[in-house]
Order: structure tokens, then sequence, then C-alpha cells
């Protein structure tokens, strides 16, 4: 989960590293109250998950109060590259004699975490790595070691920070990292970390990502999550546990396992490549045991999108034996016809192993009008992509 | 010999007394697997199905000679228990579990490094692995296919499945789910090691999925290393930017994690690619026919 930014700071300023003095706002009214309190000159940023927003007008400097409330006016509302802005945050300003970069990461290819610092910030990362090479260090971070006063030292060093700021980077480092183990974050990126012409070290941006698998030991990260930003049938399907993800094609897609459906979505795509770029419109992954109540759910939420045209269920019966899910999809339309969301879509269904004969079968036997029953998945895929086309 | 697994392999279950636990070893145990006790603490001296539950993986390995250990404890334990296995010194620790968070991986991943690689680790969250006839130590279904001369890592375990159903008249040497966490314990590269090395194995099946550089890695693993030939799938060739697709480590971030880079990757280092599980199959079938 990627945090925006004003929950960023507010983390950062729970782990005791410096921010500035600000607050978020919703509203009007709410900056004003803040711009009051904080006094004097103020920074107006829109909250978005999405870079460049200061060339896209969202970044504003305000004299004052009203000055303040002029720019939230503007910057609410706004859409940046998609993003509505929902919430500004204001914060005091800072002057900025340098501008560095710290930041901890996961590092996948070497499979422990990272630490990036260079004395070269304010822009991105990537391409000071690009352009100067030799002013950014990349240092392992042993998980169970992790990141002492000593070894933050020699990160400072490394990476040439002026000696007048060391002391204050080397704090800051600890508690960053302090703060990456803490949250279970996978990032925690500060750019810039600046320095003001007095020489204090500020935490200017705050860029973090935190592990949704450590979820359940951090109870208070429920406040991040963004209900309101979150596709409606995601929001739905995470209440009913299910692992969904909302695409923009026609061909809604049912499977077990995140591979199968992850290859699922590119058997549809190439197969509807024949029938006028038919595409998936949905990850659904059922899992494990496919009872008749979870197919229900996973049924109902593919065909409440209403670009659906066709429904691909494709399972592999590993420990999940087909004729569960054969039951499970027979009974699913008795559940929902009961719910009064009868289902009209045809279905194409393709099962195989663990008792497929049987799941065959149950749907034989059933012989439901809109259920056509395929045995091989490129099969199954290209006549659900066939009926998605017609039924466009 | 097939690799990780055989049929000298014994085997103690963590997390046996749960019921994904207790389900599980029964599985294994039907299928051949030298199951000889499990571990937990809080009900060590009692039995589960006739097999002795142990305080600790120390205490079950000297009494039993295991060298393998499996683990289904939840989410919240699993680092204990990985550690536990670790610091025990046993061989072979696959990870079962899904869900667990990404600093407790890395945490044992860095202790079983220190502890000088004595420990392979496998998973967390995959389906475990198997050397069919002999030795089951996960959840893979048994009775899909039995044993033969291919070889299969993969990322996932409904496209393990599959492709052993599709290729199940050839049989298998060993199939390993690896997992799609961002952190692992045994990368493709180090099961296209153990295959290259296996007298059983003629042929090897790698399956990826978007996210992270594992598969380009591979890539130029099988360029530089591998003699024997070897097949490959991607999966995720849809899938769009910053979407987790159900596999944590399942994200392409940026030009980074794409499928299509991966199977370029691949191409490159003269690995076929099949477009779909079906069409992988059959470029397997072309090395063995």
């Amino acid at each position: 989960m990627d945090l925006y930014e004003y929950q960023g700071r507010a983390l950062f300023a729970r782990h005791g590293l410096p921010v500035l003095d600000g607050g978020v706002a919703t509203t009007t009214q709410e900056a004003r109250e803040i711009a009051d309190r904080l006094g004097g000159r103020v920074v107006v940023k829109a909250q978005v998950k999405v870079g460049g927003r200061g060339k896209a007008g969202g970044v504003k400097l305000a004299e004052g109060a009203d000055e303040a409330v002029t720019h939230a006016t503007n910057i609410l509302g706004m859409d940046i590259k998609g993003h509505t802005v929902h919430k500004v945050m204001l914060t005091t300003t800072a002057d900025i004699a340098e501008e560095y970069y710290f930041s901890y990461l996961l590092d996948r290819a070497n499979r422990t975490f990272l630490c990036i610092a260079s004395v070269a910030g304010g822009m991105e990362i990537e391409q000071v790595a690009h352009e100067a090479p030799e002013k950014v260090v990349k240092k392992p971070i042993d998980a169970v070691k992790g990141v002492d006063e000593a070894l933050a030292r020699e990160i400072v060093t490394e990476a040439k920070f002026p000696a007048d700021v060391a002391d204050q980077v080397v704090d800051i480092a600890v508690k960053l990292w302090q703060a990456f183990v803490a949250e279970d974050a996978t990032l925690v990126e500060v750019n810039p970390l600046a320095k003001t012409p007095e020489g204090r070290v500020l935490c200017l941006d705050a860029k973090v990502t935190l592990d949704a698998n450590a979820e359940f030991r951090h109870p208070e990260h429920a406040e991040f999550a963004d209900v309101a930003a979150v596709d409606p049938l995601e929001q739905r399907a995470k209440e009913k546990d299910l692992n969904y993800v909302k695409l923009d094609g026609e061909v809604g897609i049912i499977g077990n396992g995140a591979g199968l459906v992850m290859s699922t979505l590119d058997v549809v795509a190439y197969a509807g490549a024949e029938f006028g770029g038919v595409k998936p419109a949905n990850f659904l992954d059922i899992g494990g045991g496919a009872s008749a109540a979870v197919m229900a759910n996973g049924l109902e939420i593919v065909l409440s999108d209403p670009a659906v045209k066709s429904v691909f269920v494709n399972v592999f019966g590993g420990i999940t034996a087909c004729d569960e899910v054969a039951r499970g999809i027979t009974s699913a339309f008795d559940l929902l016809a009961q719910r009064g969301e009868a289902v009209t879509k045809p279905l194409v269904v393709r099962l195989d192993g663990n008792n497929a004969e049987e799941g065959r079968r149950i749907l034989d036997t059933a012989a439901n009008p809109l259920v056509t029953r395929v045995d091989t998945m490129d099969g199954a895929a290209r006549r659900a992509a066939e009926l998605a086309a017609q039924g466009a | 010999m097939s690799i990780f697994v055989n049929r000298n392999s014994r085997v103690i279950v963590q997390g046996m007394t749960g019921s994904e636990g207790r389900r599980h070893t029964a599985r294994m145990v039907a299928a051949g697997t030298t199951v000889v006790g499990g571990v937990n603490p809080r009900k060590a001296g009692s039995t589960v199905d006739g097999l002795p539950v142990f305080g600790g993986v120390a205490e079950a390995m000297k009494e039993t000679g295991a060298d393998t250990t499996v683990s289904f404890v939840p989410p919240a334990f699993t680092k204990d228990a990985v550690l536990e296995a670790i610091d025990a010194g046993i061989g072979l620790a696959v990870v079962i579990t899904e869900g667990v968070p990404v600093h407790d991986t890395a945490a044992f991943r860095a202790r079983a490094v220190a502890a000088g690689n004595r420990t392979r680790v496998i998973g967390p969250n995959c389906p475990g692995v198997i050397s069919p006839g002999a030795c089951n130590v996960g959840i893979i279904p048994a009775d899909i296919t039995g044993p033969g001369r291919i070889g299969l890592v993969s990322k996932s375990g409904t496209l393990t499945y599959q492709l052993m159903h599709e290729l199940r008249e050839f049989g298998f040497s060993t199939c390993v789910g690896i997992g799609g966490d961002p952190v692992i314990g045994t990368t493709h590269i180090d099961c296209l090691e153990e295959f290259e090395k296996d007298q059983e194995t003629d042929v090897i099946v790698m399956i990826g999925e978007i996210g992270g550089d594992a598969e380009e890695r591979a890539a130029a693993y099988v360029r530089e290393r591998c003699t024997k030939p070897v097949v490959a799938y991607v999966a995720g060739f849809t899938a769009p930017e910053g979407k987790t697709m159900g596999h944590a480590g399942a994200i392409v971030s940026g030009s980074a994690g794409t499928a299509a880079a991966k199977k370029e990757a691949l191409e490159a280092a003269g690995v076929r690619v099949g477009r779909t599980p079906t069409e992988t199959a059959a470029l397997v079938r072309e090395h063995l026919t």
C-alpha cells in the first residue's frame, strides 16, 4: 500500500523524524483553519499518488491564510494525470540551501534491503544514478543486523554528506530505519532531505509503501486505507475476501490460483484478438476451496461489471475437487436468482484435474443453457471471447 | 536422483496439529512420503494420526533423523518457525504459508545465509516440492502424474499443476514451486543449477510471472551454464501497471517486471517460450519424442 505524502509525513513525525508542521484538509474551511494555526507563509500541496504535481499546478506557495485558501480552492478537485485531488496538505515553509536524498527499500534481486543515499537530491534518484552514478551510494542492509549508528555514519561518510550536517543525517538515517522496520514498510524515501540556510536538516517529502502482508500486526494502518480511491467493485470483492482486480475488457474471468488466473487473462486476450479485440474484464482468484458460496460471490462481483458480456470459469482442481466446483457453479445460479441477481450472461467452464470427470458430468446433467463446457483452456478461452464479441 | 527431495527424505511437519497441517500430512503420507513426526511446542508428547509430536525442530531431528521440514504455521508465527528450523541446522525447510510479511522472510533469509546456507529454504507462499513416486513435501497433488525426466520450477502453484497435467504422459523428476512472493528462499536459478546436475532430468520447464527480474537473471544463467534444453512460460502479459495480481510479488512497476521483458530476455538466451501453457507443453514434448 502506497501512502499519501501527508500520511507518510505523519508516520515520519511519529518516529521522531524532523518534518515541517502542518495538516491535511479536504475542504477550504479546513484549509483556512490549518493556515491560521500555522501563521505566515505556507505551502499548499495536492495529495495524489502520482509524480509531476508541481508542474501540474498542484503545489503553491502562499504568503498568508487568505492566499492559502485561494490555492486550496483551486487545487481541490483538480485533475492531475487522471487522479482527482481530494485532499491538500498545508505546511510551514523552509528555505532550502541544499537538497539530499535518502531511502530504504526492499531489494528483490538481492533478497535483502537496500539503502540509497545521495547528496544530489530534489530530482528523481534514477536520473541522478544515470547522470552522476558516483553521487549515489547503494548499501545492502542485513535484515537481521539492521542500521545502527555506526553503519549510518559509514553510509553518510561514503555518500559524502557535508561535515556540518553529518550528525543530523546519521540520526535521521537511524530513525528512518527504525520506522522502516517498525511499520513493516517496503519503501521509505525522503526526497528532498533538505538543509536550511541555518543548517537544520528536514524531511521535506515522505514517500512510504507498506507491506499488505503485515496488516495483521498493524491494525493502526487501517486508517491509511483509501476507500474513496478504490474501484467500488474491488472494494466489494475485498469485503467478501475475494482477490479481484478490475480491468477494462468484456470477458469476466474466474479462476483458482494467481498464476493460472494471470495466464487465463493472457489466453483470453490472445483469443480475443481474433474477435474484434475482446479483452479480459477482470482478475479474480477464488483460491483453493471453491464452495458454492465463494463461486456465487465471485460470479456476482464479476457480473456486476456492466462491461462483462461473457464469463470464463477456468479451474484446475489441485486440492480443490472439480465436482465441488461444478456443484458450486450450479448452486451459484440458484443463489444469485434468490438474491434477485439472476445470471443472464453466458458462462464458459473449463474443469480439469482432481475429479474433473465427475465435475463435467454434473454440469452436463444440470444442462443450464447459459453454461458451455469446453475441456481445454485455449478452446474455452476462444469460446468465451467469441460469446463476448457476439454479446457486445 | 531428482532434486531436493527423494525416497530417502525424512520429513517433519511444523504446524501438523492444525487442520491444514493435519490434512496435508495425511496426503503426503498417502503419496509415499516418509513423514516421521510433527512439531508443536504446546502439544509435545501427543500424536497426530499415529505420528509423534515434538516440542522443537532440533528434538524432532534428534529423535527421528529428519532432514526436511515443511511448515503450515500461520503467518504470524512463520518467522519463528523457520528461524527455529534454520538454527536446528535442518537441510531443507519448505514454507507453504501464504501472507508472510516480507520483513519476516528477509529475516529468515538473512539468518540462513549467516548460518552458511546449511538450510535450503523453499517458499514462502508456495505449493512445495514433489519428486513423483518418491516424496511429496507440501500440497502439490501427487496423483496428476508419475516419475519421469522433466524438471519443473515455477512461481505459481496452479500453473505447476496445469503443466504437470499437460505433460502427464512423460512424468517428472522433480517439480519445485518456489512461490510468488517478493523475497523467496530458493530461486529459479537455484533450481536450474540442480536440474542441470541431476542425472534424472533431461528437459527443464521454467514458469515465471510478472514482477521483479528473477526470470531475466535466470535467462542469463541459462545462457552461460545450462546444457539441457529449457522451455519457459511467463504469465501476466495483460497485467496492468501498479496492480498486484494475486501474488504479493506479481506487480509491474513502470517498465520493470513486465512479462514482455522476461520473454525477450529468455528468448535471447535461447530459451523457447510458449504463449500459453498448452503451447509450452507442446514445446517440451518436442524434446522428448
